[in-house]
């Protein structure tokens, strides 16, 4: 940072310095910049502009010859019966689905948090197994386990339990997909709380213990109020995942039954598929707000944590 | 007193409670092995059978004689490769540049980086396919690659790292007379073995399960990745062949599994580093 005030001992030497490291720094950056330029801000912009045009398809070839509708996409949409219900499916996952999982993940921080060792190790390896494979692969196996006579159904059966056909029934459907979600992504928000409890200080704890708290007290009154802004970025992280939730839907439903699993990235993914692209672009972007509002929220989060 | 003597039993019982979750949570992982060796006349039996009677590598073999595994392994490979390659180099390079030089527009690209760090695929996924195809790169590994060969979360994860090298050793090796490009090739490079390693499993991991783009940009089975080609047969004709999807589960999984378990203490602390830092 001072580097370059302190190296040169006259100025126009120390100018001229500068002036090399800001080529030689830009030439560092130009890969990065061409990239993201190229593949990121473009289509970022791209799809915004999209969005005001009818452009479908059939346009690839010219596509500066396309007609600017206006708001005119926005308000097919939002008269679409279907994406008002991939609006509410998209609420739903992430309304229902990130509390549960935060709640598997506390609960499995805290219990690995009081132990230590090689079996907090394994126990750590195990349940974050998940996260790392496919959300394809992985859902082949659930669409398996959750066929009316699959595995799930069969153990429910053991106890007297008529289990539903969770992914061909409408009310079924959905709830199937967030437990696979929640199944699949507890790992991650498990070992952000675990990081997040390392660094309550111990001495606190044992204050509290002096003061004669119980462990649930010391959990409510000590724990979780240190681990707030920790949990509030889990929360955040967890959200713009599940706010995009695709993959699951496409090998497990197709989005079916009647809708009942048409998330909005599924429903911006089918737009395209019909070539209706102009469509499909003013969903992605609601869909864009969404997120940059939760990202918003996580930069402030993380400004508050740097100070 | 009653803290220390209620304290042993209630570790017991935690644990007893973790290891049937776990067990339990595993359960997927297993019954997809199971039945990645069943027959089909196995798969469709009821009440099922837990464990294979006639173990088979039939549905394994058809993965490599009949379905192309080859084509798509060598594809995911290939461009997670060259992915993780883009991603090391190039955005050390502006991690560098951010961390320890001052330039004009610095602040500014900083905060483009950090804006952009959460778009998702799913909103420039529809304009990123016009601009492949009319450059006519529809079904190469130019268009599966070049979108993340550099990503805004490997510059923010480098930047960090290189932020905290000492200012020190990079003027010892100014006052030597040593130009940017030779200080990072051989001063900070150096030093940036972790970040480097989380950032290469990140990268990784994201490529080889990347699934929207390469469903978009691959169109033919000589370019299909293979979450793609899984993603296609289990939901094409061989919908209910749960024995072929389950082997091409189990060798989708099986090397990121591997790669985990040796290299846990990385991926956790890329988790908790992106998560946190």
């Amino acid at each position: 940072m001072a580097s370059s005030r302190k190296a040169g001992a006259s100025g126009a030497p120390a100018s001229r310095r500068r002036r090399r490291q800001a080529i030689v720094a830009w030439g560092f950056c130009l890969p990065f910049v061409a990239v993201f330029t190229v593949f990121m801000l473009g289509p970022l912009l791209g799809s915004f502009a999209m969005s005001f045009t009818d452009f479908t398809a059939r346009d690839i070839r010219t596509p500066f010859a396309v007609n600017v509708v206006g708001i005119d996409q926005y308000s097919a949409l939002l008269s679409d019966p279907r994406f008002l219900r991939s609006l509410g499916v998209t609420a739903v996952f992430v309304v229902v689905g990130i509390p549960i999982t935060m709640l598997v993940a506390l609960a499995l921080a805290l219990a690995l948090n009081s132990g230590g060792g090689r079996l907090v190790a394994i126990f750590r390896v195990g349940f974050y197994a998940p996260v790392v494979t496919s959300i394809v692969a992985v859902a082949v196996v659930w669409r398996y386990i959750l066929q009316p006579d699959g595995l799930l159904n069969q153990a429910l059966a053991l106890v007297g339990i008529q289990g539903p056909n969770w992914l061909q029934d409408p009310s079924w459907a959905l709830p199937s997909l967030i437990l696979m979600a929640v199944w699949r992504n507890v790992g991650t928000l498990m070992v952000i709380f675990l990081a997040g409890l390392q660094a309550v200080p111990e001495d606190v704890q044992e204050a509290a213990v002096m003061d004669g708290a119980g462990p649930l007290r010391r959990l409510v009154s000590v724990t979780l109020p240190l681990l707030r802004p920790t949990l509030l970025l889990g929360a955040v992280l967890i959200s713009v995942g599940y706010l995009q939730f695709f993959e699951e839907a496409f090998v497990m439903t197709r989005g079916g039954p009647l809708d009942s699993t048409l998330s909005v990235a599924y429903y911006t993914y089918q737009q395209f598929g019909f070539g209706q692209y102009g469509l499909a672009s003013a969903a992605s972007y609601v869909l864009f707000l969404a997120i940059a509002l939760v990202s918003l929220l996580q930069f402030r989060l993380l400004r508050s944590q740097d100070s | 007193m009653s803290v220390t003597r209620r304290r042993p039993s209630a570790k017991v019982l935690t644990y007893a409670v973790l290891t049937v979750g776990l067990a339990a949570w595993l359960v997927p992982f297993a019954w997809m092995a199971l039945g990645s060796v069943k027959t089909q006349g196995e798969i469709l039996q009821r009440p099922p059978t837990w464990w294979p009677e006639n173990p088979t590598g039939a549905n394994f073999a058809a993965w490599f004689d009949r379905l192309g595994f080859t084509t798509y392994f060598t594809n995911s490979l290939v461009v997670a490769a060259a992915t993780v390659l883009g991603n090391l180099v190039f955005c050390s390079m502006v991690g560098y540049a951010l961390a320890k030089v001052d330039f004009p527009g610095k602040r500014a690209l900083f905060v483009v980086v950090m804006v952009t760090l959460m778009v998702p695929g799913v909103v420039t996924f529809v304009p990123l396919f016009v601009m492949v195809s009319k450059l006519g790169l529809v079904n190469t590994y130019a268009a599966l690659v070049l979108p993340f060969v550099t990503t805004p979360l490997g510059v923010f994860l480098m930047r960090q790292f290189i932020l905290g090298i000492p200012d020190s050793l990079l003027e010892a090796a100014r006052i030597d007379g040593a130009g940017e490009l030779r200080i990072f090739a051989r001063v900070v490079m150096p030093l940036c073995g972790p970040p480097l390693a989380t950032l290469g499993i990140l990268t990784f991991l994201s490529s080889w399960n990347n699934f929207l783009w390469p469903l978009v940009a691959a169109q033919s089975e000589s370019r299909y990745t293979l979450p793609v080609a899984l993603s296609l047969y289990s939901t094409g004709q061989n919908a209910t062949d749960y024995g072929l999807l389950l082997a091409g589960s189990v060798l989708v999984i099986t090397p990121i599994l591997l790669l985990f378990v040796a290299l846990q203490r990385y991926f956790i602390r890329g988790v908790a580093t992106t998560g946190l830092k």
